[in-house]
This record gives structure tokens, C-alpha cells and sequence, in this order.
């Protein structure tokens, strides 16, 4: 399974493209901090949509060798989870050569790790809400309707939502209420992880500045990396004990 | 004969629709089943119940004594012939056989008769993808008999492929059933399983209308050609059974 993925010219094309957005991205600017956020806001916009779509096609178009495989002896735990982790390794590591690499060469520190880990944390979360809703749902065509308006939901109407929150209760003290909420998006998570490890305070945005104030840097870094980590898992747990009982 | 097959009150409903209907079926050794009925019958969700694709709301399916829903197992006595046969793309015919020969490693012994019949290793460093439907139907029935299961579930087996490889998957269907085999064929050509098929399962809304010998059929029809004696049957029996 895997083997097929990594001569996947869809891969290997989006590997290509980070790998020269990430360069050229840091050779614009003299500051590499700026650099950086650039690449994490190309990150937080492109790779969970990319993600979720190119898992969610690929499940679907796979379900006949899935059918396949199935009539084998063998667990259909060990089926799904094997297809998910062909998907999860090879997009995660089409992004970790893809915007690793340059980095390594031009911005190598702590921080440009964190953007790695972060990208891949996203990677392997939007995968695995691309299996759940390949589990729930019937057919392919609303399948991966579902998995735009996912992707969309989190990049731009969640922090929307957000906003108009905070907004109408500005009077009352919201300021835990705002990070428990920030937990329940994925990419506001991987955008605190990665803007408390860049001491740009004026660009952390009040999210970030939430986090520094209540949770001081550590703590937030551990309590962000914590929460995405539940988003990889938790969607993977309900998958695989939906697909127990799914007709294929 | 053993029984390899009992499927008793088998019951599976998708929402409203019945696709099976109280479904009560004893499959033997050395039998080769010819599944037919219309578009919609619910030919397909048998087989799927059979391989623990689909799981049936009431009743159980007992293979060679093991009961489907509690032991996954079973699936090593089973070789299934998809309709379709949809794999990977990029990984080439050898790449997909080793995979299944690794799922199934425990079988040491291995029947590539059919692999050598259709010159599969010729062409095994070809990708899927390159592959004609014809092919890829080839690739499907060299691993339904690579294990030399006891029983065979064949979806469409011979659609698409050509003249000289249909015959060849025939003549090593007939082989299978000398030796006790126990196969399920599912097809539209009748002609195909002329001399193959010993019985007919009738299927229509989900209901089993008959499960009989050719022979028995052969007798009170009056026809010999399979496709003349399942059309007679339609004709004259079916609406009788109906009411």
C-alpha cells in the first residue's frame, strides 16, 4: 500500500511544490522569523485541506482492493489501519522532505522543528478525520463534500465563530472559556504551538497571547501538542469501531 | 457430502429495503452453485454475507463449522473472484500477489496453474494501472485459486475476459469440483456454466425461490441446454411459485 502511495505522482507533486514554496518563501525575506510565518500560515491554509481531500479520494477509490483484502484472513482493523497509515506516513512525509529540508538548510533551530512537527501533527489529524468520514459515509461524491465543508469549517469559519464570540461577550471574563474553545479547532492549535515558539508577540493574535498569559510557554506548548494529538487519535478510535460494523 | 456452507434465517436489510429474506441454504462439497436471479435479487449481498463483507441483521452463516461472526478465520478456506477487480495503481502485478501471499503466509502451497495459463509472469512488472479490464480480471482469478481454498465465491468470472482464458478459468473450475470443492458462481452467460454448474440457486427479491440439481431441473423441464431449462423454469414455474 504504502509503495503504491510513494509513486504517487499527486505526492510527489505536492512534496515538489512545499519544497519550493519553503525556499522561496525564506529567500524573500532577510528576517528568517518572517520567513517562518509565512511558511506555518501556507501550513495552516493548505496542508489540512490538502490532507483531508487527497485521504478521503484515496480511501474511496481504494474500497474494491479494500473489498478485496477483506475477503482474506485477516482483521478488518488491520486493513484500515494499514490504509491509514500508508495515506498518514506518505503526506506527512511529503511535507516533512518537502518543507524539512529547506529549512534544515536555511533556518535550522528549535523553532523550524516546531513548524515540521506541527505540519505533520496537522497532517496525520485531517487524514484521520478523512477516515472517519470515509467510515460514515455512503458514497464518494458526498464524502468528499463533507470533507471541503471539514476542511473549510476549521481554516476560515471556526476562527469567524470565534471572533463573534469573543465579540458579544467582551464584558464578561472569557479568557478560559476562549482557550477551551481554541482545543476544539486543530488549527488554532497548531498556530498557538508554533507563535509561542516565535517570540513575536504582537503577531501571536489574542489567542496566543491567551495562551502565554494563562499557561506561560511550556505549559501552552504541552497543552497544544496534548490537544492534537487527541485529534489524531480520537477520530481514529471512532473509525475503526465504526468500520467493524459497516457494510461494504 | 459435508456441508461446507449453512446459512440459516439469513435476514439483511438495507433501511427499508429487504436485499435478503429469510434465507436458508446447506452448500456441499464437490457442488458448483450457479447463483442466479435479476438485478436488485440480492445475489451480491449473499456472497457479501458469505465473506463477512456485509453483516446480515438476523441469522448466522456457518462455514466448514465455523461460525462467520466470531471467527475471521474462515476466510482462509475461502477464494473470491471480486466482479470488479480495482487495485492499487501504482504497485505492479507481482507487488499484489506477494501482498496476498503475505496475508496469507501460512499457506505454504501454492496453485499458480492459472498464473502460468494466462502468462502472468510475463507481464508481472506491469503496473495495475497499464492493465485492461480483461487483465486485471485475469490477476483476480489467478489469487481466488492461489490457495486452493475449499471453497470458491467467483462474482462474474468469465465477463471480459477472452475466448482461450475462459476457457482455461472453466476447465479449472470443473478440476476444482473433481476434487470436492465446494464453488459458488454468480453469472449472467449461462452458456458459460454448461457442464460446470450442478445446481441452481434462484434468488428474486431477496427471497430463495428454488435450490435444485440440474439434473432435477433438467428432468421436469424436458430441456438439456442450461439457458433453455432456466428460461423454461421462469416461464412456467416461477409464477407458480409465487402465489
Amino acid at each position: 500500500m504504502l509503495l503504491d502511495l510513494f509513486r504517487n505522482k499527486i505526492i510527489l507533486i505536492y512534496t515538489l511544490i512545499l519544497a519550493v514554496l519553503s525556499v522561496s518563501v525564506l529567500n524573500l525575506d532577510s528576517n528568517p522569523s518572517k520567513g517562518l510565518l509565512s511558511l506555518l500560515n501556507i501550513t495552516l491554509l493548505f496542508v489540512p485541506l490538502i490532507s483531508i481531500l487527497f485521504a478521503t479520494i484515496y480511501f474511496f477509490n481504494s474500497i474494491e482492493f479494500t473489498e478485496l483484502l477483506l475477503s482474506q484472513p485477516i482483521k478488518r482493523k488491520k486493513v484500515i489501519s494499514a490504509q491509514y497509515l500508508g495515506v498518514a506516513i506518505s503526506l506527512s512525509a511529503a511535507y516533512a522532505l518537502g518543507v524539512g529540508v529547506p529549512l534544515f538548510f536555511l533556518v535550522s533551530g528549535i523553532a523550524s522543528l516546531v513548524l515540521v512537527v506541527s505540519g505533520v501533527l496537522l497532517t496525520l489529524i485531517f487524514c484521520s478525520l478523512a477516515l472517519l468520514i470515509f467510515v460514515k459515509s455512503k458514497d464518494k461524491t458526498k464524502g468528499i463534500g463533507v470533507a471541503i465543508v471539514v476542511a473549510l469549517f476549521f481554516t476560515l469559519l471556526f476562527d469567524g465563530l470565534l471572533l463573534a464570540f469573543i465579540y458579544s461577550f467582551s464584558e464578561y471574563p472569557i479568557d478560559e472559556a476562549v482557550i477551551a474553545i481554541i482545543a476544539f479547532n486543530p488549527i488554532d492549535l497548531a498556530r498557538v504551538l508554533m507563535l509561542l515558539q516565535l517570540d513575536t508577540s504582537a503577531l501571536m493574535g489574542y489567542s496566543g497571547a491567551l495562551f502565554k498569559k494563562f499557561l506561560g510557554s511550556a505549559t501552552g506548548s504541552i497543552f497544544s501538542t496534548v490537544c492534537m494529538m487527541l485529534w489524531v487519535v480520537l477520530p481514529l478510535v471512532f473509525s475503526l469501531r465504526i468500520f467493524r460494523k459497516k457494510d461494504l | 457430502m459435508e456441508i461446507m456452507i449453512r446459512i440459516e434465517g439469513l435476514t439483511k436489510s438495507f433501511g427499508k429495503f429487504k436485499a435478503l429474506d429469510n434465507i436458508n441454504l446447506h452448500l456441499q462439497q464437490g457442488q458448483a452453485i450457479s447463483l442466479l436471479g435479476p438485478n436488485g435479487s440480492g445475489k451480491t449481498t449473499l456472497i457479501k454475507s458469505i465473506l463477512g463483507l456485509v453483516i446480515p441483521q438476523q441469522g448466522t452463516i456457518t462455514i466448514d463449522g465455523m461460525v462467520i461472526k466470531k471467527d475471521w478465520t474462515y476466510r482462509a478456506k475461502i477464494g473470491y473472484m471480486p466482479q470488479i477487480g480495482r487495485y492499487p495503481d501504482n504497485m505492479t502485478i507481482e507487488q499484489v500477489i506477494r501482498m496476498v501471499k503475505e496475508i496469507r503466509k501460512d499457506q505454504k502451497v501454492h496453485d499458480e496453474e492459472l498464473m502460468e495459463g494466462f502468462g502472468i509472469e510475463a507481464i508481472k512488472n506491469k503496473t495495475m494501472r497499464s492493465l485492461s479490464g480483461g487483465t486485471r480480471q485475469k490477476v483476480s482469478a489467478c489469487l481466488a485459486f492461489l490457495f486452493s481454498p475449499d471453497i470458491y465465491i467467483l462474482d462474474e468470472p468469465t465477463a471480459g475476459l477472452d475466448p482461450v482464458s475462459s476457457e482455461l478459468l472453466k476447465e479449472k473450475m470443473i478440476k476444482a469440483r473433481a476434487a470436492g470443492k465446494l464453488i459458488l458462481i454468480t453469472s449472467h452467460v449461462l452458456s458459460d456454466l454448461e457442464g460446470i454448474a450442478s445446481h441452481i440457486i434462484y434468488l428474486q427479491e431477496g427471497k430463495l425461490m428454488f435450490y435444485k440439481s440440474v439434473e432435477d431441473l433438467q428432468a421436469s423441464t424436458g430441456e438439456q441446454k442450461l439457458n433453455k431449462v432456466v428460461a423454461q423454469v421462469m416461464r412456467t414455474q416461477l409464477p407458480a411459485m409465487a402465489h
